[in-house]
């Protein structure tokens, strides 16, 4: 098939954008859309031209890197999709497809489909995991933890941190990451000694990275590729009201921890 | 070079505990004096640099991702192997042991691999309280699955994602002490060079490669978890930004490099499409449990695989090891795939393929129990492929997938520089000649949450080294060298692609050094290869500028890289004259075409030395001496 491709072009964080034009020409419904930019990108190098930079890495749907807006939607469309594991059996010749790269404020574009995702690791960092150090823990099974409360723990844990949902949201919410990550930790035993101060300060950044706040359209499961559910950010809210309510803010420690 | 293993003395069951014992210490009030560099951030080194700054060292990590959660640990999906004998169905340290050193083909260390084994047991209860969600039974303890070349229950798995939520726990353990102070994180950052400094390894110099800028960093130790050379291949399962840099610099340093040419094909991959095809994807080993592996009994039998009766199918697999059957180890499923393929006998476009049949299990357990075990890897199927294998079975076919050569490291996970160690996929020490199924994760965390950080403490006390800076000459020297390198890539501007290159060193290297070899095909791509290379230098086109966002700069030094690594894994090939593992020589087979062992000429660890450019490199031997373990035919028939 013979596709035409609108791709949004921008030198670096500092310039200006604009979305060029190009043809790809006899892409098979095999390749993956990321192969069908390769072969397009190939042509552009043996041209003298600039590549088109977008990100990637497993290509296999797990490590969260390819990030890119197709026609508006976050990774494509394709229900549980990223955009690596989209084909191009699901075009048609003759399509114009328009791709974008994840527009938020706290995603700064660092080169045209390529975004700056650091507020999320940032976010990670201030309160989600479990403070335990190597060595000295008890035997795995030394605490049961039933099925149910384990497998909701793990529907929480798949998120990939790929960045969908707040490129989705219309106010760049990254409700559904933040509370992907709140409610993995708050299902398992293991994470619920620090359950109050880790949705407290995760939170805390999260306000301060420039994310906007969740009005509950859903966009966000819709588009994530691990189909995390909306259930987790209402958890969320439940584990932030209850951590306010119980006053047990980020405490400033007095040394001696 | 000399290669002293360091292998401590006594019982190999109290070896690791006598040597935890004899090693240094450094007073928790001087390890904050220590700066350690690690370099790559999946398992093995988030394990590692989290740990380490648990213990008060500090340390600077580094990534080409873009964030540290994203290395390729992440695709790992069917489970790690512990002794935790959870099931009662026999398993022990010993056993697990035994497995890894058979499943290695008796290439591996025993030293090393029994102590694996030991702390495999510390790494589930380590990750249980880090709050990795494995799987589980209703009574609320850990679920186990069997997994190739084992026959006890001792593979833990979270779904299909089993890396990805062990990759998670190390990440958050690395994330809390970035957010403390103790780590500092480079990501998107790529080691170029290793820098040493009187002999031993004081640094790094790496390029952002946001800016492009090319920068020193100095300190007391360096640890490289920068995993396996897989992509040599162009198309294997690794993902797209694997590569062989950071190893083969420090090769080029002084490292010695072990056993290049073990490389593991892994039987269960998708097959290629076409030739736009820019990787291979994995469906788990886990699959065979359930999976019945066939092929048609006919050459060129083109009807469709649901109309063709039993009695017209061979289940090669089972036929031939009727005792492992379709968990036999992924080296031998591989060959045997290749075998039936190569007499016609494949299925799908080309013929490169085998079917992955789960009619029985839908019919023994129904489709929603197989939808449970493995709904994602079926899922991942389908888009693909755009086949639903719950309605006919899955066409797969082997690809490259891990290697288990690496940098030469001692007992202390040292390399031959010292203060180079070396831990993960990136070395070369527990996996012999090929690696079990859910041992790579094991390995990883094994390595960077409880050997490494002891370790690295008895070299900090046993060699008083004066402390590096970032601008002494030898650093600068390097910047000097990679500024240089990077503006000559820039400069050929010829009139072929990088990715063509690649490409067409991958292609040859899957012909002639792939799941088969013989001396003819390694000594044709001796004489190939660098004429390739010397094409590239004089014919590449790179796009763009070093001052920029620059993927095809990026991967055009990742290819210099191969173009000349590729050479060393084929000099091994030729130089291993026998078959163990995943290398298999076509000359050295038995009768019924098995791998054909020579203990008698090739026990040793293959430990190659960089001479110089333009040299031959010079091969060292370690011994491999057995104490515990009695070297028989692996056999799984």
């Amino acid at each position: 098939m013979n596709l035409t491709l609108k791709v949004w072009r921008q030198k670096d964080a500092r310039s200006q954008g604009r979305l060029e034009t190009y043809q790809a020409a006899n892409v098979l419904a095999d390749m993956s859309f990321l192969e069908m930019l390769d072969v397009v990108n190939e042509e552009l190098i043996a041209k003298g031209g600039e590549p088109i930079a977008f990100d990637s890495d497993c290509r296999e749907g797990i490590c969260g890197t390819c990030s890119m807006m197709i026609n508006g939607i976050a990774h494509g469309g394709l229900r549980g999709t990223t955009v690596c594991q989209l084909h191009m059996r699901h075009f048609h010749d003759g399509d114009t497809i328009v791709i974008e790269p994840w527009r938020a404020r706290a995603f700064p574009v660092i080169k045209d489909l390529v975004t700056d995702r650091g507020a999320f690791d940032r976010i990670i960092q201030a309160g989600g995991f479990v403070s335990v150090n190597t060595g000295g823990t008890p035997d795995a099974n030394a605490l049961p933890v039933g099925k149910t409360e384990a497998d909701r723990a793990m529907d929480a844990a798949a998120c990939i941190g790929c960045g969908a949902c707040v490129a989705a949201c219309k106010n760049a919410s990254a409700m559904l990451f933040v509370s992907a990550k709140v409610s993995h930790l708050a299902s398992l035993p293991q994470g619920r000694a620090e359950r109050e101060r880790r949705v407290l300060n995760m939170v805390r950044v999260m306000d301060e990275s420039g994310f906007g706040n969740c009005t509950v359209t859903g966009s966000c499961e819709a588009v994530c590729p691990k189909e995390i559910s909306l259930d987790f950010i209402a958890q969320m809210n439940r584990e932030y009201g209850q951590a306010i309510l119980k006053n047990s803010g980020p405490r400033q420690s007095k040394g001696g921890d | 070079m000399k290669l002293d293993a360091k292998i401590p003395s006594g019982p190999l069951a109290q070896k690791w505990d006598r040597h935890r014992f004899e090693m240094k210490l450094i007073n928790p009030a001087n390890k904050r004096k220590f700066d350690v560099i690690v370099v790559g951030t999946g398992l093995a080194g988030a394990s590692a640099a989290a740990t380490l700054a648990e213990l008060g060292y500090n340390v600077k990590a580094f990534c080409y991702q873009d964030s540290p959660r994203r290395a390729h640990s992440i695709a790992a999906q069917g489970g790690i192997n512990a002794a935790k004998n959870y099931q009662n169905d026999g398993d022990s340290i010993y056993r697990l042991f035994y497995d890894t050193i058979k499943g290695g083909d008796f290439r591996a260390r025993e030293a090393n691999v029994y102590r694996l084994a030991q702390v495999s047991v510390n790494i589930i209860d380590q990750c249980v309280a880090q709050g990795v969600p494995f799987a589980r039974e209703y009574g609320g303890l850990l679920a186990n699955r069997s997994f190739g070349g084992a026959q006890v229950s001792r593979t833990f798995y979270a779904r299909g994602q089993t890396g990805q939520q062990l990759l998670l726990g190390a990440y958050q353990a690395l994330c809390r002490q970035i957010g403390l102070g103790t780590v500092k994180m480079f990501p998107r950052a790529e080691m170029l060079d290793l820098v040493l400094v009187n002999g031993h390894a004081k640094g790094i110099v790496a390029r952002d490669l946001v800016t492009g800028e090319i920068s020193a960093h100095a300190a007391d130790a360096v640890v490289l978890a920068t995993g396996g050379y897989g992509n040599v291949f162009y198309l294997s399962t690794n993902a797209k930004g694997c590569n062989v840099t950071a190893t083969w610099r420090a090769y080029k340093r002084g490292a010695a490099f072990a056993n290049p040419c073990y490389t593991q094909i892994h039987p269960t991959c998708i097959p290629v499409s076409g030739d736009h095809q820019s990787k291979l994807t994995l469906m788990s080993e886990s699959l065979r449990n359930d999976g019945r592996v066939w092929v048609p009994k006919k050459k060129a039998d083109n009807r469709p695989p649901g109309q063709i009766p039993e009695e017209d199918r061979d289940y090669y697999l089972e036929r031939k090891y009727p005792s492992f059957g379709n968990l036999a180890p992924r080296d031998i499923s591989s060959r045997a795939a290749k075998e039936v393929c190569d007499e016609g006998r494949g299925v799908g476009p080309g013929g490169r393929g085998v079917y992955l049949d789960f009619a029985d299990a839908i019919g023994r357990i129904g489709e929603g129990a197989v939808r449970e075990r493995y709904g994602n890897l079926f899922d991942m199927y389908e888009k693909i492929t755009g086949e639903n294998a719950y309605q006919r079975p899955m066409r797969i076919y082997p690809a490259v997938h891990y290697t288990m050569g690496g940098l030469w490291v001692d007992y202390n996970m040292m390399s031959t520089v010292p203060g180079l160690f070396v831990l993960g996929e990136a070395n070369f020490s527990d996996h012999g000649a090929n690696r079990l199924g859910a041992s790579a994760l094991m390995q990883g965390l094994a390595d960077g949450y409880f050997v490494l950080p002891y370790t690295i403490g008895h070299y900090f006390a046993s060699e008083k080294q004066p402390k590096a800076r970032p601008d002494q000459p030898e650093f600068k020297k390097v910047i000097a060298e990679m500024e240089t390198l990077t503006k000559k890539l820039l400069a050929v501007n010829g009139r072929r692609t990088v990715n063509s290159f690649h490409k067409e060193l991958g292609g040859w290297l899957w012909e002639k050094c792939g799941m088969a070899r013989n001396e003819s095909g390694l000594k044709e791509l001796l004489q190939k290869i660098p004429a390739l290379r010397e094409e590239f230098w004089k014919n590449v086109k790179v796009s763009g500028e070093n001052g920029e966002l620059n993927q095809n700069l990026e991967h055009a030094g990742r290819v210099a890289d191969f173009l000349e690594f590729a050479e060393l894994l084929v000099l091994d090939a030729l130089e291993r004259r026998e078959s163990c593992g995943g290398h298999f020589r076509t000359e050295f087979q038995t009768e019924d075409g098995e791998a054909k062992r020579d203990d008698e000429h090739f026990a040793y660890v293959a430990a190659w030395e960089y001479a110089g450019a333009g040299r031959p490199p010079v091969l060292n031997k370690e011994p491999l001496d057995y104490e515990e373990v009695h070297m028989s035919t692996r056999s799984y028939k």
